[in-house]
C-alpha cells in the first residue's frame, strides 16, 4: 500500500490573497536586500501602499514641475520606457525628435537662424544639468580668452542675484567659479542690473540673470542689465556675455508677454535654459539649453559620435536615461502648438488672479509677488505678532495642500512668504476652495493661543517680568526652532 | 427665417485620424506650429514614426534593461508626475532611496553597522554616479596638497583605455589629466601592474573596471589593490581606488562572491553601478557608494532641511522622476538575493549558449572571457572578404541590432561584434541569432566566391573589363570609407 502524502509545495503561496498572505505581515527590508524573492503581486501591493503616505502631486502647490498629463502622452511615455535614449544609432527617429524640439525652442527665443538652419543646443535631465552645460562653455571661453591675453584664468566668477537656484550654487562649487552675489533688499526681490554691473570684473564669465525668479515668479530686466552691459563692455573691453535662467520664465514669456525682449534679441544673451518639465507641461526629467550660435560652444567640450554615418554631436552630463519625456516633448510642442501654450498660460494667470483677489479680501495678507512674471502667488501676513505663515503652512497640510512657506534670501531674511505655484492642472474651482481653506486656518489660528515667545515679548513691553523656568526653556526651544527652520534650505525646492 | 449653418470646426472630430488631414501634412521641424492638432492626432502621428526606430528588446548593443514586469509598470505610471527632489513632500519616496544605498552598501560589503545607514545617493546613471565620486577624490586630494603646501593644479586619474566614455567627459569637464594605460592584442583591461606604475602625487585616483564595456572582463582589483599597497607605503600617497561596476557590480555579489572587488580592498573608496544595467532597472537610475562619511568631503554636500531633520543631498541633477528609483527597490524586495542571482545564472547560461553556436560555425574567435559580464564579444577568423561591419549590417535585415566596433589603442586592429545578454534575451533567442549568423555568414561566402569568378574573367577585352574593374574599385573604395568611418565611431555605447 502506497502512502499517499501531499508535497508542501511553494505553490501554496499563490493561493491566498496579497493581504491573506504572510507577506503583509513582515516589514519591509530597509538596510539589506532579502535573501528570498517574493510574488510579483505582494511586491507591487506593499510598495503601492507604502507610497499612498507620499503627498499627493497635484496638489502640492510648492513645484513648478508638471504634474499632469493627457492619457494619450502618457501611452507614449509607457511605450517608450524601455529605449535608453543615448543609443543613437538605434533609436534615431527619437533623436530626430529631440533635434526638432531643439530648433524649436531656438526660434521661440529667436535665435538668429536661418529658416532651415539647425539649431545649437541640447536636451538635458532638467535646468541644473541645463545650467552646468552653460556655464561649463562660458569659463572653457572665458578660459581661453586669458590664455590668449596670456593673464591668470584661475579664479572665474559669475555674477548673479541672492535669489538664484540652488543649482547655480552647485555648479559654482563643484566647477571651481566664484559666485557673486547681489544682494535683494525688501521690496526688491529680484538681481539689480545696475549692480550687477558695478560686480563684473575682469573675472567675470557671465552675469547670469533669471526670467522667473524662484521667489516670487519675477522676470528680472534683463534688458536693462544687457544695456549697461553693453557699455561697460564698451569701456573695459572684457565681452562679458550674459546668460539667462528661463527655467521657469522660458515657456511663458513668449506666449503672453511677446514683447518683452529679454531672449536672443539681445545681443549679450548667449545661452538660455529652460525646464521642459516646468511650463514647458512635462513630467520631471526633461530641460532644454539652446546657444545663440556655434561660437559659443566652444568645440573642445563636444563629443562627436558616429550615427548613421553622419556626425551627432553631443554634450551633456548624463548618458543612459530614457527618451520618454523628450517624446513627452515633442507631443506637447506640436499637439498644443503656439496657441494651445498661450491659452494654457493664459488660463493660469487668470487662476492666480482668482487666488490673488481671494487673498486681497481677506485683508490679512500683504502680496508680494507681481502681476508680471511666472503665475504664481506669494503673500506674507500682515501681522506677524500672534502667528506666522509656517503655522499656516502646516495647518493647511491637514486640507491636503502643500503650500510651502520660505524666508526670503539675504538681506531680506526678515521677510517670509507663502507661495503658491499655479500650474496647468489647477483650475478655478481649486484656487477657490484653496481661499476657502485658507480663510478656515486663519480663523482656527485667531481662536488658538499666540506663540510663548510673541507673549513674552508683549509681557516685557509691559514691564511684566516672569521668568519662571518653564519661560526660560521655551525661549531656548523656539530660538532653535527658528535657527533650523532658518538654516531650511530656502532655494531647495524649484 | 433662421438659416441653419454648421460650425467648421465641429468635423475635426468626425474624421478618424487618418481620414483627417493630419496625416497629410508633415510634422514641423524646425518652428512650433501655431495651432494646436487634437490629441489622438498627435498621439498617432508620434507613434507610427517612432515605429522606425529599432526595437528595444532586439538591441542586443545595449546594456540597459528593457523589459520589466507589469506590476512595476504600473507602478513606474503612477510615480510619473512625482518630482523626486521634492523631498519634503514624498517622503516615502525618498526613504525608498535611503533604502536602496543601504542594501547596496552591504552588498558591496561597505563597513557599515547593522543599522547605520551608508554613504550614498542614487543618480540618473553612472555617469553622474561617476563624476560625483571624481568630484569627491578631486576635493579631497586637493585638500590634502592644500595642507601639505603643495601644488594642486594637475590632478590626474589612472585607468585603462578600455574606460567608457564618461571618464573622458569627467576629465574634459572638471578639468582633470587622463592617464590611460593602453591595452595589447590579447589584453583588453587595464593591467594593474602598468596603471600603478602611472601612479604619481598628482593621481587623484586609480579607477578600475568591473565589467569592461568592449569584452566584460573584470579588472582584477585584487591585484591592483595589493601592488598599490605596496607603492603608497614607499611613497606617502595614499592613492586610492574607485571601482566602476556599472555592469559588473550587480554580475560579481551573485555569480561571483568570493572574488574579492569592493569594499573588502581596503583601498577601494567608492563604487558605482548602474541601476538600469544588470539592476534590472529601465534606463535613468545609477547608485554610488561611499566606503565612509570621511571619504565624501562635507563641503560639497548641500543639507536641506526635511521632515525637521538633515538630508544630505549631492547630486548633479535636481528635478527628476521618481519612478526609477521606485522600480529598483520594487526589483530588490520582488527578487531578493535569490532572484537577482536567478537571473545572472540564467544569461550566463545563455551567454554560453550563443558562445558555442558561434564556435561551432568555425569562423570566429571567442575574445570574451567566460568570468565577466555576461556577453559574447567574437572576430571573424578571416576578415580579407567581409569584414565584422559587414555582418553588423546584414544582421539588421532580420531585425537584430548587434553593434561592431574596433578596440581601443593600442589594439584597434581588431574589430569585434558584441551581442549583451540581458535578463530578457531567452535561449530560444539564442538559438536564432546564431540560425540568423549563420544565414548571414553563409550568404558572404557565397558571394565572395561569385565575385571569384566574375574576377577570372577579367582578362576579357578591355572594354568589359574596365567596366568591371572600375565597379570593383568604388566598392572597394567604399569599403574602405566605411571601415574608416566606423574606425573613428567611439565606445560610446554602454
Amino acid at each position: 500500500m502506497v502512502l499517499s502524502r501531499t508535497i508542501q509545495s511553494e505553490s501554496d503561496v499563490s493561493l491566498h490573497s496579497t493581504f491573506a498572505s504572510r507577506y503583509v505581515r513582515t516589514s519591509l527590508p530597509r538596510f539589506r536586500m532579502p535573501e528570498n524573492s517574493i510574488p510579483k503581486e505582494a511586491a507591487y501591493q506593499i510598495i503601492n501602499d507604502e507610497l499612498m503616505l507620499d503627498g499627493n502631486p497635484r496638489l502640492n502647490l510648492a513645484s513648478f514641475v508638471t504634474t499632469w498629463m493627457e492619457p494619450e502622452c502618457d501611452r507614449l511615455i509607457m511605450a517608450a520606457i524601455n529605449k535608453n535614449y543615448v543609443d543613437m544609432d538605434e533609436y534615431p527617429v527619437t533623436t530626430e525628435l529631440q533635434n526638432r524640439c531643439v530648433n524649436m525652442i531656438a526660434h521661440l527665443f529667436n535665435a538668429p537662424l536661418g529658416d532651415s538652419e539647425t539649431a545649437v543646443g541640447v536636451g538635458t535631465v532638467g535646468s541644473s544639468e541645463a545650467i552646468m552645460l552653460a556655464g561649463l562653455a562660458f569659463k572653457r571661453r572665458w578660459q581661453n580668452k586669458m590664455k590668449a591675453l596670456d593673464k591668470p584664468y584661475d579664479k572665474p566668477n559669475i555674477v548673479t542675484g541672492a535669489n538664484v537656484q540652488v543649482c547655480w550654487e552647485k555648479f559654482a562649487r563643484y566647477f571651481e567659479v566664484e559666485l557673486k552675489e547681489v544682494k535683494l533688499r525688501e521690496g526688491y526681490y529680484v538681481m539689480d542690473p545696475d549692480k550687477a554691473v558695478e560686480m563684473v570684473d575682469e573675472n567675470t564669465i557671465c552675469v547670469a540673470a533669471i526670467l522667473g525668479s524662484t521667489l516670487n515668479g519675477e522676470f528680472e530686466d534683463v534688458k536693462r542689465l544687457n544695456d549697461l552691459l553693453v557699455e561697460k563692455n564698451a569701456e573695459t573691453g572684457w565681452d562679458t556675455p550674459i546668460h539667462v535662467d528661463a527655467a521657469s520664465g522660458g515657456f511663458i514669456a513668449p506666449f503672453i508677454y511677446p514683447e518683452l525682449e529679454w531672449d536672443f534679441r539681445l545681443p549679450l544673451v548667449k545661452s538660455i535654459n529652460v525646464s521642459g518639465h516646468k511650463y514647458g507641461l512635462v513630467y520631471a526629467g526633461i530641460g532644454w539649453v539652446i546657444w545663440r550660435n556655434k561660437e559659443d560652444l566652444p568645440d573642445e567640450l563636444i563629443f562627436h559620435i558616429n550615427y548613421l554615418g553622419a556626425d551627432q554631436p553631443t554634450f551633456t552630463l548624463n548618458f543612459s536615461k530614457g527618451s520618454s519625456q523628450i517624446i513627452a516633448q515633442y507631443y506637447q510642442l506640436i499637439r498644443l502648438g503656439f496657441e494651445g501654450y498661450k491659452n494654457i498660460m493664459e488660463n493660469c494667470q487668470e487662476n492666480a488672479m482668482v487666488l490673488k483677489e481671494g487673498l486681497e479680501k481677506t485683508e490679512r495678507f500683504n502680496i508680494v509677488s507681481k502681476d508680471n512674471g511666472v503665475p504664481l502667488v506669494a503673500f506674507s501676513l500682515k501681522d506677524h505678532s500672534e502667528h506666522n505663515e509656517f503655522e499656516i503652512s502646516d495647518m493647511l497640510r491637514r486640507f491636503g495642500w502643500i503650500v510651502p512657506a520660505y524666508t526670503m534670501p539675504p538681506d531680506a531674511q526678515h521677510i517670509t512668504v507663502l507661495r503658491v505655484v499655479i500650474r496647468e492642472d489647477f483650475s478655478r474651482t481649486l484656487a477657490e476652495r484653496l481661499v476657502n481653506d485658507i480663510v478656515k486656518v486663519l480663523h482656527e489660528l485667531d481662536t488658538m493661543p499666540a506663540r510663548m515667545d510673541a507673549k513674552k515679548e508683549v509681557c516685557e513691553e509691559k514691564g511684566i517680568e516672569n521668568k519662571t523656568e518653564l519661560d526660560v526653556q521655551r525661549k531656548f526651544t523656539n530660538a532653535w526652532k527658528k535657527f533650523v527652520a532658518d538654516k531650511k534650505k530656502t532655494n531647495g525646492v524649484c | 427665417m433662421v438659416i441653419s449653418s454648421t460650425t467648421p470646426d465641429y468635423d475635426q472630430n468626425l474624421h478618424s485620424t487618418f481620414a483627417s488631414r493630419y496625416v497629410r501634412t508633415s510634422l514641423p521641424r524646425f518652428k512650433m506650429p501655431d495651432q494646436p492638432i487634437p490629441k489622438d492626432a498627435a498621439y498617432q502621428i508620434i507613434n507610427d514614426e517612432l515605429m522606425l526606430d529599432g526595437n528595444p528588446r532586439l538591441n542586443l548593443a545595449s546594456f540597459v534593461t528593457t523589459w520589466m514586469e507589469p506590476e512595476c509598470d504600473k507602478l513606474i505610471m503612477s510615480s510619473l508626475n512625482k518630482n523626486y527632489v521634492d523631498m519634503d513632500e514624498y517622503p516615502v519616496t525618498t526613504e525608498l532611496q535611503n533604502r536602496c544605498v543601504n542594501m547596496i552598501a552591504h552588498l558591496f560589503n561597505a563597513p557599515v553597522g547593522e543599522n547605520d545607514t551608508a554613504v550614498g545617493v542614487g543618480t540618473v546613471g553612472s555617469s553622474e554616479a561617476i563624476m560625483l565620486a571624481g568630484l569627491a577624490f578631486k576635493r579631497k586630494w586637493q585638500e590634502k596638497r592644500k595642507s601639505e603646501g603643495k601644488t594642486y593644479q594637475n590632478p590626474n586619474i589612472v585607468t585603462g583605455s578600455n574606460v567608457q566614455v564618461c571618464w573622458e567627459k569627467f576629465a574634459r569637464y572638471f578639468e582633470v589629466d587622463l592617464k590611460m594605460v593602453n591595452l595589447k592584442e590579447d589584453y583588453y583591461v587595464m593591467d594593474p601592474v602598468k596603471a600603478v606604475e602611472m601612479v604619481d602625487e598628482n593621481t587623484i585616483c586609480v579607477a578600475a573596471i568591473l565589467g569592461s564595456t568592449m569584452t566584460g572582463e573584470f579588472e582584477d582589483v585584487k591585484l591592483l589593490n595589493e601592488l598599490l599597497m605596496n607603492k603608497n607605503k614607499e611613497t606617502g600617497w595614499n592613492t586610492p581606488i574607485h571601482v566602476d561596476a556599472a555592469s559588473g557590480g550587480f554580475v560579481a555579489p551573485f555569480l561571483y562572491p568570493d572574488l574579492e572587488w569592493d569594499f573588502r580592498l581596503p583601498l577601494v573608496k567608492s563604487i558605482n553601478v548602474s541601476g538600469h544595467k544588470y539592476g534590472l532597472v529601465y534606463a535613468g537610475v545609477g547608485w554610488v557608494v561611499w566606503r565612509t562619511k570621511e571619504d565624501l568631503p562635507d563641503e560639497l554636500v548641500f543639507h536641506i532641511n526635511y521632515l525637521g531633520s538633515d538630508q544630505p543631498t549631492f547630486t548633479l541633477n535636481f528635478s527628476k522622476g521618481s519612478s526609477q528609483i521606485i522600480a529598483q527597490y520594487y526589483q530588490f524586495i520582488r527578487l531578493g538575493f535569490e532572484g537577482y542571482k536567478d537571473v545572472m545564472t540564467n544569461c550566463n547560461e545563455n551567454a554560453r549558449v550563443v558562445k558555442e553556436g558561434l564556435e561551432n560555425t568555425g569562423r570566429f574567435n571567442i575574445i570574451s572571457k567566460d568570468i565577466g559580464v555576461p556577453l559574447v564579444a567574437f572576430s571573424l577568423k578571416d576578415s580579407s572578404r567581409y569584414t565584422v561591419f559587414d555582418i553588423s549590417e546584414s544582421l539588421r535585415r532580420f531585425g537584430w541590432i548587434v553593434p561592431a566596433y574596433t578596440m581601443p589603442p593600442d589594439a584597434q586592429h581588431i574589430s569585434v561584434l558584441r551581442v549583451v545578454i540581458r535578463e530578457d534575451f531567452s535561449h530560444s533567442l539564442a538559438d536564432r541569432l546564431i540560425a540568423d549568423i549563420v544565414k548571414v555568414v553563409n550568404e558572404m561566402e557565397a558571394a565572395k566566391s561569385t565575385d571569384n569568378t566574375s574576377d577570372n574573367t577579367r582578362n576579357t577585352p578591355d572594354g568589359e573589363a574596365s567596366e568591371h574593374s572600375k565597379r570593383e574599385m568604388q566598392l572597394g573604395i567604399s569599403k574602405y570609407w566605411r571601415r574608416f568611418v566606423h574606425g573613428n565611431k567611439t565606445s560610446s555605447v554602454c
